[in-house]
């Protein structure tokens, strides 16, 4: 008993910490994220050895048919959508651990299959496995499906643990995220909920955390002392394609700005955290969060602008513009982009104004954070005429495509005058790192499992989001203006100039 | 497309010269060339067994050093010849950075070898982690490279015998960083182990063990009492000195709750190097097994009352093609249980 409470003297070390025997379930087992995503990081796991010791994937779905039929599914999945070519005698042994359950969520008697199942798999191994739900559904299916995980008593069990993944979007707008938090965690505790944002799984948003915790020389100009303005830009080239469905009923706030644009805008602006723990940092994310004056009603049109792609050019092809797509209804006012001026009102950033820029069929597909810092207080050097002389250094983060750190310094053009210009220093993860990144969703499959919300996106987190957000959609949708049109493979609205400060420019996509 | 110069009868700051004119001009023919920038691999071998080298790097993949640079050792050789060049995965793609490395290929002579560290100080990158690799012995040439080189990369398989082996790890891990290959092929038994003992049920286990059986392929024994060595550190016993019959070892080690006994078992079957199996047993009768197998490790556990169980722990075999690349991954990193594993075989060789 003594030895059991201590730790594992044989995880010292090792890169691969064990991880408890664990059955995980996949509600949408037949879904598009299931067979794109989910099955094949499963997979890739499986393939390093990453897996727990002993693991078993049980999926649920309305569709009607065999543990075989289900296994066949999978190994298609895995075939066509994994990073790596599958092994055969690992997807053997994988889908041999594989059953599938089905049921429709509401249906009481899949849950008890469901249940069946589990236990079966807790009984041939002599041990209680934890077991982690992924609710790879729609999200009206959530509430109804922890609640009937409540029911029938699989929300908590002796012995073990139970996990609950969510996948987004968590919630439309602040009441029904309220609602969705009150309906989840009337079943479970805060501890067992994992809301997904894939996008804090990429290796490139992390290495944000190691750039600002791990270098002291960019802390000492991290504040409104050095920094005059940031932008942070998600732009893409492509369209909406076939999500139409999806994309008129979300937009491009909902879409990116809610979720992913302010998590990197959170990166950037939180504290130190005190240790790199889930509660840690997540704690630090919600008070810069916090922060964020959420605009009035009257203050929305002066920090915010949206807009729709027209017909253009991308790529040197013609495209349709968005109310061409097919299925966009001919009179949508949904915003294919969104620019807002965002301000985190606290000692560090007081003053500083915070750009967020996102859309879809802008000129080229970039995700990056520009901070520029404050000009020179003295200009000492003489006329520049014949050059664009100093301007104020630039860091840029990139996280895509080309992954890395820029800072632009001012240097004197080679001549026999004092003349300056910037030019870049550089430094690209692509030229240190030439290992492959894992994707996304296996890095947090595995946090799931082994009880690491750190990537996770908190309740109060996800409340504090849509209080930023619901004024501007609010504002938006009462607004009678026409959305502004911006031309397919362009850098979008030219109004979006208008929430710059005077003399200020985005940078160009 | 790879850029290419040579020279007869050169030297290094000729060579030094060419990596950096090789550099200026492809980022002259395209911005997006960037250089890699990760290692340094220095590579002692001999000529003759170059080819089978060449081919160990090109499979290690993505792990591939930045800057290699292969010293290809002649006996008859005088004058140093070189080779430098600069390969990208493909042509360059709008948008898309394109990434080069370098290799250096240096043939030099046995006479080069004493002081080998003044030819390949001006060729590495300054700042940049060094490794050295010298597969075929040559053991003075990397004595001569311990005070620009951070590691050094072995494989204790290929040692005559495990006492060499641990002997030669052991003097090494005092000026470098050591990464053993032998070691390497004992991560995914260590892992697996660990696992299968971190259960809070099973972790009370780890104080009463009674034998621990690794099978092993038998020219990796090394990887087996390296195996033992990382038990006894990490579990505080005191290990006794081994004994050999049959072509089997035996050792004992001492710790709070009596002995464990500890066996090291050739499998003449077992293809792969490195261990074949592994078989624990607790004074109070349960037996865990691990072997490989199809898909992964076939897991078998025998209960008290002597009920079975078996399971795979899934895993791809990464075989003796990854091993390199690992090692070479593994360079960056620092793994605080080798050194004590490693001390703690000594003791079991007495």
């Amino acid at each position: 008993m003594e030895a059991a409470q201590e730790e594992n003297p044989l995880a010292e070390g090792l890169e691969r910490l064990p991880v408890h025997p664990t059955t995980l379930v996949i509600f949408g087992a037949t879904g598009d994220l299931a067979k794109r995503k989910l099955l094949p990081a499963v997979y890739n796991l499986a393939h390093e050895g990453a897996l727990p010791e002993r693991f078993n994937l049980i999926g649920f779905s309305r569709s009607d048919m065999s543990d075989d039929a289900y296994r066949e599914i999978a190994r298609e999945s895995i075939t066509s959508f994994s990073r790596r070519p599958a092994d055969p005698a690992v997807l053997d042994a994988m889908l041999e651990r594989v059953r599938y359950v089905s049921g429709g969520f509401d249906d009481p008697s899949g849950y008890e299959k469901l249940e069946q199942v589990a236990k079966e798999y807790d009984d041939e191994a002599g041990i209680p496995f934890n077991r982690v739900f992924y609710l790879s559904t729609s999200p009206a299916f959530f509430p109804v499906i922890v609640g009937m995980l409540g029911d029938r008593g699989l929300d908590r069990r002796e012995g073990s643990e139970v996990r609950v993944v969510i996948e987004k979007p968590f919630g439309t707008s602040l009441d029904e995220a309220l609602a969705l938090n009150r309906d989840v965690l009337e079943v479970l505790d805060e501890r067992q909920v994992y809301r997904i944002d894939h996008y804090l799984g990429k290796e490139t948003v992390q290495n944000m955390l190691a750039f600002r915790f791990a270098n002291g020389m960019f802390e000492p100009l991290w504040n409104r002392n050095f920094i005059d303005h940031v932008q942070i830009t998600a732009s893409e080239d492509i369209g909406i394609g076939t999500r139409a469905g999806y994309y008129d009923t979300s937009g491009a706030l909902r879409d990116l700005v809610q979720n992913h644009m302010l998590q990197l805008l959170t990166l950037l602006c939180m504290e130190p955290p005190i240790a790199f723990n889930a509660d840690e940092i997540r704690s630090e994310k919600v008070k810069v969060l916090h922060a964020i004056h959420a605009p009035r009603p009257e203050e929305v049109e002066s920090m915010s602008v949206r807009g729709q792609y027209s017909r253009g050019i991308v790529s040197g092809e013609e495209v349709p513009g968005y109310l061409e797509e097919q299925d966009v209804p001919p009179e949508s006012r949904t915003e294919t982009y969104a620019a807002l001026r965002l301000e985190v009102d606290n000692w560090r950033w007081a003053g500083v104004p915070i750009f967020l820029r996102t859309g879809k069929r802008l000129a080229r597909k970039v995700t990056e954070i520009a901070v520029t810092l404050k000009p020179v207080p003295h200009m000492a050097f003489e006329s520049q005429a014949g050059s664009v002389g100093p301007q104020p250094n630039q860091l840029v983060l990139t996280m895509q495509p080309n992954e890395g750190v820029s800072l632009s310094i001012g240097a004197k053009i080679p001549g026999t005058r004092m003349r300056i210009r910037p030019v870049k220093m550089e430094f690209l993860y692509g030229t240190a790192f030439l290992s492959q990144s894992p994707e996304a969703y296996e890095r947090l499959i595995m946090d799931a499992m082994r009880g690491d919300a750190t990537l996770f996106t908190r309740d109060d987190e996800v409340e504090a989001q849509w209080t930023i957000c619901d004024p501007i959609l609010e504002g938006w949708r009462q607004s009678n203006e026409p959305v502004p049109q911006y031309e397919a493979g362009s850098q979008g609205p030219a109004e979006a100039d208008s929430i710059l400060p005077p003399g200020a420019a985005w940078r160009a996509i | 497309m790879d850029a290419v110069w040579a020279e007869q009868d050169t030297n290094p700051g000729a060579i030094e010269a060419a990596l950096r004119s090789l550099l200026k001009e492809r980022h002259a023919e395209d911005e997006s060339y960037a250089p890699a920038r990760v290692m340094n691999l220095v590579l002692i071998v001999d000529r003759e067994w170059r080819g089978e080298i060449m081919n160990r790097l090109e499979r290690v993949g993505r792990f591939h050093p930045s800057r290699t640079i292969l010293c290809e050792v002649e006996s008859s050789r005088k004058a140093l010849d070189a080779r430098v060049t600069m390969t990208t995965q493909g042509d360059p793609q709008p948008g898309v950075l394109t990434v080069a490395q370098e290799r250096v290929e240096l043939d030099c002579g046995p006479q080069h070898l004493k002081r080998l560290d003044t030819l390949v100080d001006p060729l590495v990158v300054t700042d940049l982690a060094t490794a050295v690799w010298a597969p075929h012995g040559h053991w003075d040439a990397v004595r001569s490279m311990l005070n620009m080189a951070q590691i050094v990369l072995l494989d204790s398989l290929s040692e005559p015998d495990i006492e060499t082996a641990v002997k030669r790890a052991t003097e090494l891990t005092s000026d470098v960083y050591v990464v053993d290959l032998s070691w390497l092929r004992s991560t995914p038994w260590r892992e697996r182990i660990s696992a299968t003992f971190d259960p809070p049920l099973w972790r009370g286990e780890l104080g009463k063990l009674a034998t621990v059986t690794c099978r092993h392929r038998p020219d990796s024994a090394i990887s087996g009492l390296l195996f033992f060595g990382w038990l006894s550190s990490r579990l505080g016993w005191e290990p006794g000195q081994i004994t050999r019959q049959n072509g089997t070892i035996t050792g004992r080690a001492k710790h709070r709750r009596g002995e464990v006994v500890l066996k090291l078992e050739p499998q003449p079957d077992q293809n792969t190097p490195g261990l074949a199996g592994i078989t624990i047993e607790t004074q109070g009768g349960v037996s865990i097994a691990l072997e490989r197998g199809r898909g992964g490790l076939g897991a078998r556990r025998v209960a008290r009352d002597g009920s079975e169980s078996s399971w795979t722990i899934m895993g791809a075999s990464r075989g003796e093609s990854g091993i390199l690349g690992e090692g070479i991954r593994q360079a960056l990193l620092r793994d605080p249980t080798y050194r004590p594993a490693l001390e703690a075989a000594g003791a079991m060789l007495g």
